[in-house]
């Protein structure tokens, strides 16, 4: 350090006579008379083990295993998840597409007195019903032509671990039964076999569809739902958890840039506005890829607006564009239909056709003729289109 | 006719920083070892240079040449530890220049702490 230079701040560390590694912030600077002649140097040791612990602290209540958020909703869920993780009752995480059920449910898991027994995941809406039968309880040799020999099933698998089953809602009726009587004994019979074999089996359970509204609809097991339904977690959308965007857009932009080893300062102003304004309807793993792909797209420096995939730049021209298409059609056919609320960013196409041809039905009193010329489709397509959409 | 058994005279490395003893065991690059005995005149001194500061490699070297006492300065307890348990005896917190130090070790009055300036 010269006289004339500027007082200094260095983070390092130093071992102390008791042999531990200790963090400190050395500032230093130069001390100087009125006459501006250079009397001595002054210099501080400051012990940042207090400040580290907090931080510490503080960034274990932003998160719980892979999981980032410091939004009201979030924090709750960070608090209530090691406590469930602790007990062995059944969990049902509910919550929208990528929002990031699965790694609930290997936090669960993970933080669980059962982490070094395995973790077993079963889509229960990727295999065909036969299949996932034998799949989740196995089968016995010769149970059926092909049987050639003993299969342990996913609930065998899973003995002394945890059994996730994701996309619980769909699970075929029948198989509901089979897991309902597994929740009662605790014992499974593959198939062909008298022999039951008793489990040991935490059950969590994912779903992004309301289970309530199948049961209604008679499409879930009232009484299934209620076993799953011990303990229920649910997992906001990432539009509803205010200033997450924010905090997951500069976490993943630090993971990834490291990963692929770009320079990248972070996100012009403009850009920022646009990503945090944007709904995420694909939430959490939306917001990954729209990073992934900034950070593939940008060369380095900041992340300027035309580095961000189109849909996000120019979604007004497309919504105005489908919008305008949509309500000349539906004033077309139904003229009172109260836009403002059927045009909610939330609904799917098909809630949003159905409506149409609903609204074209009513206006042609249900005649399919005249309701397939007002739509100008051709018959065919209104009746098939009747037939999707369960339109009788 | 009986063999007198003579004790080994010690071998000792210090890790340096210049011709002082290095103010961190994990980050120094140089280490002296002495051996041969205990006047100076039968001492014989060898200095080895690290590719980089590691104190695991510093360690592997004290077992390596056969190293009786380690004196050094600041040192983390895990390789404390270590050296102690390996039956290397470990004088630390120790600050002055080489040749100060190792002659207060030579006259057995070297303490873990001592400052020699």
């Amino acid at each position: 350090m010269h006289a004339e230079s500027e007082p200094a701040c260095v983070e390092s560390d130093l071992i102390n006579r008791d042999r531990m590694l200790v963090p400190i912030r050395i500032n230093m600077a130069a001390l100087k008379d009125p006459d501006g002649n250079l009397v001595g140097y002054l210099e501080s040791i400051e012990d940042l083990r207090p400040i580290r612990e907090l931080d510490a602290k503080i960034s274990q209540a932003y998160s719980f295993a892979h999981l980032i958020g410091r939004s009201p909703q979030m924090e709750k869920i960070f608090q209530i998840l090691p406590v469930l993780a602790q007990s062995d009752s059944s969990v049902l995480i509910t919550g929208e597409t990528g929002t990031g059920k699965d790694m609930v449910a290997e936090a669960i898991h993970q933080a669980s007195s059962r982490a070094k027994a395995p973790f077993v995941k079963v889509n229960c809406g990727a295999l065909p019903e036969t299949l996932l039968e034998s799949e989740l309880f196995g089968y016995k040799k010769g149970a059926f032509t092909g049987a050639v020999e003993n299969k342990l099933g996913r609930f065998r698998m899973a003995h002394n671990g945890t059994l996730y089953l994701t996309e619980i809602g769909d699970l075929p009726l029948s198989l509901q039964v089979k897991l309902l009587t597994f929740f009662d004994d605790q014992i499974v019979y593959p198939l062909g076999s008298t022999k039951g074999f008793q489990a040991n089996v935490r059950v969590v359970a994912a779903t992004h569809r309301n289970l309530e509204q199948m049961v209604r609809e008679k499409r879930f097991r009232e009484d299934l739902l209620f076993r799953l339904n011990v303990v229920r977690v649910h997992l906001p959308p990432l539009r509803e958890r205010e200033g997450d965007a924010r905090l997951l857009l500069d976490h993943f932009l630090n993971i990834l840039t490291g990963q692929f080893g770009k320079n990248i300062k972070g996100f012009s102003k403009k850009t920022l506005g646009i990503l945090i304004d944007y709904r995420y309807p694909g939430n959490v793993r939306e917001l990954r890829n729209i990073i992934e792909y900034t950070v593939n797209i940008c060369p380095d420096g900041q992340i300027l607006p035309h580095h961000l995939p189109a849909y996000l730049t120019e979604p007004a021209q497309w919504v105005q564009e489908t919008d305008a298409d949509n309500e000349q059609m539906l004033h077309s056919v139904h003229p009172d239909l109260n836009r403002g609320k059927s045009m909610e960013t939330e609904q799917t196409w098909s809630a949003m056709e159905r409506k149409i041809i609903m609204a074209a039905l009513v206006k042609s009193g249900g005649h399919r003729g005249k309701t397939a010329e007002l739509l100008r489709w051709g018959r065919s397509t209104l009746w098939r289109k009747m037939k999707q959409y369960e339109i009788n | 006719m009986s063999i007198s058994s003579q004790p080994r005279p010690k071998k000792v490395l210090i890790p340096l920083y210049g011709d002082d003893v290095a103010p961190r065991f994990d980050l120094a690059t140089e280490a002296m070892i002495t051996f041969g005995g205990e006047a100076r005149e039968q001492r014989e001194e060898k200095i080895v240079v690290l590719p980089q500061s590691s104190p695991e490699k510093l360690c592997h070297l004290v077992l390596t040449e056969g190293i009786d006492v380690v004196i050094c300065s600041g040192i983390e307890e895990e390789y404390y530890q270590y050296l102690t348990w390996k039956r290397v005896q470990v004088f630390d917190s120790v600050i002055g220049p080489r040749g100060a130090v190792l002659e207060r070790f030579y006259q057995g009055m070297l303490q873990s702490g001592d400052i020699l300036y």
